[in-house]
């Protein structure tokens, strides 16, 4: 097959994630190799911020690829995913048409002028290598499953009154999901799967360093120490990984330079985001 | 490459079967997927492998632990003692190692072999180096767990005596002072030292299970060592830990069952439909109705009431469904909950809205107390006392749940109550964490109670979300 490769081997996408700013551990560069090596969509599934999207964002980047996002939600439907007729414009055209036969007019109006391309459509005709970001997929209703099912399996995309339209080039498609739902069998089927959750200490530090990098070393280790100690608790939201982010900003703007009690009690809010957690943060570090 | 059958497709077939049988649904597509995968990975590294079957074999999070247990079974890290470490990453030292000792340890079992083990295994604790501790822990199973057998296939090896003999969790004060010495504050020591000897335990018991598996075939431990994944675990058979980790699933549970009964009103609720708007609308389209509008349906929303037994062998399961129940209750117009043993006790005011999930267990133990007059199970009564002290909770719009085993200690069943109570609500179900084969057996009255009400077997989270979605729509 005269596919583009996307990535060598998975340490090469580990270093050219990295070399982007994404650090993607062993499972994610594994799997992030396979989607380009097979060819099949990634599902990527996780807490909220995570880097999930980023993970897309990133392997565009890093391949000098274009992104091209379709943001799902309740009531999106095949006009807004994949492609519209310009009725607007088509109804011109025909005003416009005067005496003109039916026959060249219908012939008219049904071409690639007219033709308003979504993301899915877009997408496919793309010749250039294309990332296709699909977030947040389980907020979607059924039917644009059966959609999406149709456009990830054979690539093609059936316009009746134009014919067929197969890719060139398929794209390296990115499904994130928040698992608010269960996708359905069907989908997860055609999808490789990877399970993105809270990085380790280790990496963890390194991600809030490369980010914010006015932050000093030991009170990026207290962060995230913190931090993780707070996903060890029961609570209704853990801080993800943007939230130590956000939080590493936020001392390094208020120029805290030791992490202390008082700090944490004081910052709390940056990161927890519901009145049950807070009291339970406090409890548990023993704060006040 | 097949012709001389290198063994691997058998090998990668029964690992598929194991998984089937462990409740994975791989379906023949993914097991090419997997095919595929393995081909474009590089086969000497074995955590890449690992990805590559997980990626295209695991699409749910929740079994990965099933995942992780099957795949140390068909693709051990290493054979035997650890003389061929078919991990080339592995510091062949470490291998070497393992493999000078393999033979000559199994002999060399006594107190200051052991003396001597445990200060190596402290030592690697306190720098929590993990190479040395699956090196250890292999050695470990090798030397102290062994029982030797008869002949060859018959021997075999004892996590639990390699565990006794050595107690890690002994060290556990040597490896907080050594954290604590790394600058750890005292908390953050035991949690860490904890930490690590849990880890190092589960080694331990892994490099067992991989050693029976080399001698008996993987088959035969994937069918009898493995535990099912949390969200098909049975109530009654599980553990603390268990325990811990099926109420971290609550909440995430409870929100995709909201998702899920959001999305199904929503599908349901184009009401009749709306002149007004829908003429209005044509306006843009030249006066043709286009397009619809229709009124939004009344949501009809049950009002429920929850009986729950919380005598000791049925308590955990009451709790994880009132939890879910409460979680829920944005999709109820109003919830009331009771427990009882052998009297009852109103405990709706535990669960406030954004009430901490730790605090509500805490307080529902607490009011067990309130529960029990005697503290022997007593359905016929527990019934007969709901009636008189909350006659007004039952209602013609509400819906009963009763929770509980129906084991009633052969007391007076007063089914008449049960009745009652039945034809009042508009709906009645009997909630059953026992296996249905269960019922009916010893002292229990599920088949009498049964007969009243339509009684549901559920015994884990999945059947649990699976009735409780069935109730909310």
């Amino acid at each position: 097959m005269s596919a583009p490769s996307w990535f060598a081997s998975p340490a090469e996408a580990t270093s050219r994630l990295d070399a982007v700013g994404y650090l993607a551990d062993l499972p994610t560069a594994t799997t992030a190799f396979l989607a380009g090596a097979l060819e099949k969509p990634l599902l990527v599934e996780g807490p909220a911020g995570v880097g999930k999207t980023e993970l897309a964002k990133a392997v565009a980047r890093a391949t000098g690829a274009e992104l091209v996002r379709l943001q799902c939600y309740e009531g999106l439907d095949e006009a807004r995913a994949l492609y519209e007729w310009n009725y607007k414009k088509q109804l011109l055209r025909i005003q416009s048409a005067g005496d003109q036969e039916w026959d060249a007019t219908h012939d008219d109006i049904f071409t690639e002028e007219f033709l308003l391309t979504r993301p899915l459509l877009t997408a496919i005709r793309r010749d250039e290598p294309t990332v296709l970001l699909v977030d947040e997929v389980d907020k979607t209703d059924i039917e644009v499953e059966g959609l999406l099912l149709e456009v990830l399996s054979d690539f093609q995309v059936t316009i009746p009154e134009l014919g067929t339209v197969t890719s060139t080039r398929r794209p390296f498609v990115v499904l994130t999901s928040n698992a608010s739902r269960e996708l359905s069998e069907a989908v997860k089927r055609r999808c490789l799967y990877l399970h993105l959750d809270y990085p380790d200490a280790d990496r963890e530090r390194e991600i809030v360093a490369s980010h914010v990098p006015g932050l000093d070393d030991r009170v990026t280790t207290q962060l995230v120490a913190t931090v993780a100690r707070l996903r060890e608790l029961e609570l209704k939201k853990a801080p993800s990984i943007a939230e130590s982010v956000d939080w590493a900003r936020t001392l390094v703007a208020l120029e805290i330079g030791d992490l202390d009690e008082k700090a944490v009690a004081d910052t709390l809010g940056v990161i927890l985001k519901h009145r049950s957690d807070h009291d339970r943060a406090v409890k548990e570090l023993k704060l006040r | 490459m097949t012709e001389s059958r290198s063994g691997l497709v058998d090998r990668h077939v029964a690992f598929l079967e194991a998984l089937r049988g462990a409740g994975l649904a791989v379906s023949l597509a993914e097991d090419l997927d997997a095919v595929a995968a393995l081909t474009a990975l590089d086969w000497t590294d074995r955590t890449q492998v690992k990805e590559g079957y997980a990626a295209t074999l695991v699409k749910k999070q929740a079994q990965r632990p099933t995942f992780e247990a099957l795949f140390d079974l068909y693709f051990p890290r290493m054979v035997g003692g650890g003389a061929r470490s078919l991990d080339p990453d592995g510091d062949p030292d470490v291998g070497d190692a393992g493999g000078d000792a393999a033979p000559a340890s199994l002999v060399r079992d006594n107190a200051e072999a052991l003396a001597d083990f445990r200060e190596r295994l402290a030592e690697a604790l306190e720098a929590g180096d993990q190479q040395a501790l699956d090196a250890l822990a292999a050695e470990m199973v090798g030397r102290f767990g062994a029982m030797p057998g008869r002949g060859p296939g018959l021997s075999s090896w004892s996590a639990y005596t390699a565990l006794q003999r050595v107690a890690p969790t002994e060290l556990v004060d040597r490896i907080v002072a050594a954290l604590l010495g790394q600058g750890l504050t005292q908390e953050e020591a035991e949690r860490g030292a904890g930490r690590r000897v849990g880890a190092f335990t589960a080694t331990v018991e892994a490099d067992a299970r991989r050693r029976i598996a080399e001698e008996k075939g993987a088959d035969h431990v994937a069918n009898v060592a493995l535990r099912p994944s949390i969200d098909r675990l049975d109530f009654t058979a599980a553990r603390r830990s268990d325990l811990e980790q099926m109420r971290r699933e609550i909440y995430p549970l409870a929100r995709r069952l909201a998702a899920r009964l959001t999305k199904e009103q929503h599908a349901r609720r184009r009401g009749p439909l709306d002149f007004r708007r829908t003429v209005r609308a044509s306006m843009s389209t030249g006066g043709v109705p286009i397009a619809t509008h229709h009124r939004p349906k009344r949501p009809h929303r049950t009002e429920l009431v929850v009986l729950c037994d919380v005598s000791g062998s049925v308590a955990s399961f009451a709790q994880f469904t009132l939890l879910l129940v409460f979680a829920l209750r944005d999709q109820f117009q109003k919830v009331r909950a009771f427990t009882f043993i052998d009297h009852v006790h109103e405990v709706t005011h535990h669960f406030t809205p954004g009430a901490d999930v730790v605090d509500v267990m805490a307080d529902l133990a607490a009011s067990t107390a309130h529960a029990a007059l005697w503290g022997r199970t007593n359905y016929g009564r527990a019934l007969t006392k709901f009636v008189e002290q909350h006659p007004d909770a039952v209602g013609p719009k509400t819906s009963l749940l009763v929770l509980g085993d129906a084991r009633s200690n052969y007391s007076d069943l007063h089914e008449d109550v049960l009745r009652d109570l039945a034809g009042t609500a508009r709906h009645a179900w009997w909630l059953n964490p026992e296996h249905r084969r269960h019922w009916g057996t010893g002292d229990s009255a599920a088949r009498a109670y049964g007969e009243i009400v339509p009684m549901v077997e559920c015994r884990n989270l999945t059947q649990l979300s699976e009735f409780v979605h069935e109730l909310a729509r």
